[in-house]
């Protein structure tokens, strides 16, 4: 029997293939703090979760950890964004969203305060089960107003923008991978811009709309794809809100189908957005939908669970296949 | 320079009390206009915010948005009577804007925003007030600025677990300039409050917090505990401030205790007259 996989410790990561960054986000930051005096950095007890320790170590003064307090964190960061800072404040999405909702909407978004929310555990990245899984994160972040919301694909996308965040005039909830992240994009030739989508790569048949971490799955489908005479576009939608309607509604235009593909709930997140861009451009398209179903996931390995509710690749070419009629 | 600035002599309690009296004729009239308004919130409070903005607060008028001001946080959006009326005796605002309160497109509104002139915080949502000034209180103190915080928040609002993160925070970051004004007035949306909360003092201190607790309609009182507040000892203070709603019209403070108190539109001379018996 073959041997079965288990849920790991919080902190614990499964190897990652190919090239990693250790801490992204914490680099990020920290190197923005030694330019920008007015970047703070507040957590509530997950420092080393969220991976903003290399930012602590460089700026001790400018790190508040509230203890286990989401409210507070958000609410502190409302307020020393009104004398003027920009606060970076990291915990889970879960408890970002759930948990200080009200905090995010009021004293984040209505008062327009630079609050950077950076959001651990995005969907299906964590086997600690439904508690932990931020699986509709993005459609409770996107329903508020004036919030911005981004879901970075891998390392060089979430240092770029980490400091991209900082420019945002408001408040803005970006999903964080942590610990090693892969590298997939060429931080030399990508550039990471607030709202707008990037086309990773450009195909006739079917276009690939994706984000966060099923972006390389999506790049990784699209070469699939190709082999079996297939040609797919891969659109990668860093930012949720504001949503890149036009790059979605002309890609679209110009391939037969679309698949969309998110580690969140299927509902109020990528492929919804995507569905409003489609119908309200009158771009009438076949759409397949890769994403976490309206439930509750349980405990275990990532790439189980991962496997179990489809965030793969090969459920991505399935799904561009039968987009297709194929 | 701000006109107001911490005092070091005898405290001008006569000229304090009359702009409270003032303060709370603006409400009077600004509640009659719209037939309701929290007008027993909103004269309970009238002598604390008279203490802070024509004693101890350090701020400008003319540029509410003066980087080096003592913040005010108004925790409680629904006192907002309350704070319009000040803002006017102050000349934050024309005394003449008083009569737009609660209208449509009215920049006084009833519950705060942030977007009129000297609100530091949007209310309405309870329990946002305190953890906010927290953050004002470091963000202050990592410039350097020797701005302090004030945030009033109510009984009510202590049953809000927000309050207590954030109170716990404040000793925890030994934020000696921010000064949280309890107004306990005994009442909340379902009546007389509805959870006990005392010993609410007991519970500050046990916070962490240099706290007193006061009759906070008495105006010597609510002076003396805002300069007791004033060292830089390394910890955050609490004024427990008794207050009673309605306070300064007969009336209304012996009216049953509601949140939304109850006034006949052919009363409200009654109430006027009673104001300035009451003053005298
Ligand atoms: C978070 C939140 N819950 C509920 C309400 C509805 N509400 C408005 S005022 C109030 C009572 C508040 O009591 P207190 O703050 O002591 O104010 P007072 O009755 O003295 O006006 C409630 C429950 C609210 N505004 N915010």
């Amino acid at each position: 029997m073959a041997e079965r996989g288990r849920t790991l410790a919080m902190g614990e990561q499964e190897a990652v293939a190919g090239t990693a960054i250790e801490a992204p986000f914490g680099r990020a930051l920290a190197a923005l703090g030694r330019t920008r005096p007015e970047v703070v950095g507040v957590t509530a007890d997950l420092g080393k979760y969220t991976d903003i320790h290399p930012f602590r170590d460089a700026f001790p003064d400018r790190y508040f950890n509230v203890g286990m307090a989401e409210q507070n964190l958000i609410a502190v960061g409302a307020g020393l964004a009104k004398t003027g800072k920009i606060a970076y404040c990291t915990t889970y999405g879960v408890f970002a969203t759930r948990r200080a909702y009200d905090f995010i909407a009021i004293a984040c978004a209505h008062s327009r305060a630079a609050v950077k929310i950076v959001a651990g555990l995005p969907g299906l990245t964590t086997g600690y089960g439904g508690t932990h899984q931020a699986i509709e994160d993005l459609a409770l972040a996107a329903m508020i107003p004036g919030l911005t919301v981004i879901d970075p694909c891998d390392a060089t996308e979430i240092m770029q923008a980490t400091a991209a965040i900082a420019d945002v005039d408001g408040p803005v909830y970006m999903r964080l991978q942590r610990a090693q992240v892969p590298v997939v994009l060429d931080a030399q030739r990508y550039r990471f811009a607030v709202g707008k989508a990037a086309l990773l790569r450009d195909g006739a048949d079917v276009a690939i709309v994706a984000t966060g971490i099923m972006t390389p799955r999506a790049i990784e489908a699209a070469g699939a794809l190709a082999a079996a005479g297939v040609s797919a576009a891969v659109l990668h939608m860093p930012t949720i809100k504001p949503f890149d309607r036009d790059a979605v509604a002309s890609l679209a235009a110009r391939t037969r189908a679309v698949v969309t593909a998110e580690n969140h709930v299927m509902r109020g997140g990528l492929a919804s957005l995507v569905a409003e861009a489609l119908f309200d451009a009158g771009v009438a398209r076949r759409l397949e939908r890769i994403g976490i179903p309206d439930q509750f996931v349980e405990c275990g390995s990532v790439p189980h669970l991962q496997k179990k509710y489809g965030l793969t690749t090969d459920a991505i070419v399935a799904a561009a296949k039968r987009s297709l009629g194929a | 320079m701000p006109p107001v600035n911490q005092p070091l002599d005898a405290p001008p309690l006569a000229f304090l009390a009359e702009k409270a009296h003032r303060m709370r004729r603006h409400m009077l009239a600004m509640a009659r206009r719209l037939g309701q308004g929290y007008i027993g919130q909103g004269l309970g409070i009238a002598d604390a915010l008279a203490a802070l903005y024509f004693y101890e607060l350090r701020y400008d008028p003319a540029d509410p948005r003066w980087a080096g001001r003592d913040r005010f946080v108004l925790s409680t959006g629904h006192y907002s009577i309350a704070l319009w009326a000040t803002f006017a005796e102050a000349g934050i605002i024309p005394v003449d804007e008083l009569a737009s309160y609660g209208a449509d497109d009215s920049r006084l509104e009833m519950s705060t925003l942030d977007t009129t002139p000297g609100v530091e915080m949007i209310g309405g949502s309870l329990g946002h007030g305190l953890g906010q000034a927290v953050g004002m209180a470091l963000g202050l103190r990592l410039d350097g600025s020797p701005a302090r915080v004030f945030c009033e928040l109510s009984d009510g609002e202590l049953q809000e677990g927000s309050t207590w993160e954030a109170a716990m925070s404040a000793s925890h970051f030994g934020l000696d300039g921010l000064v949280a004004l309890i107004d306990c007035n005994g009442i909340q949306a379902d009546g007389t409050i509805v959870l006990k909360m005392e010993p609410v003092a007991d519970k500050f201190r046990a916070f962490g917090w240099d706290t007193v607790e006061i009759d906070g309609n008495a105006m010597d009182q609510v002076v003396a505990a805002l300069r007791g507040a004033r060292p830089r000892n390394g910890k955050p203070k609490a004024i427990v401030l008794r207050t009673i709603p309605g306070k300064g019209v007969k009336t209304l403070e012996t009216r049953e205790r509601a949140h939304f108190v109850r006034v006949d539109p052919d009363e409200w001379d009654k109430l006027a007259a009673e104001l300035e018996t009451a003053h005298g």
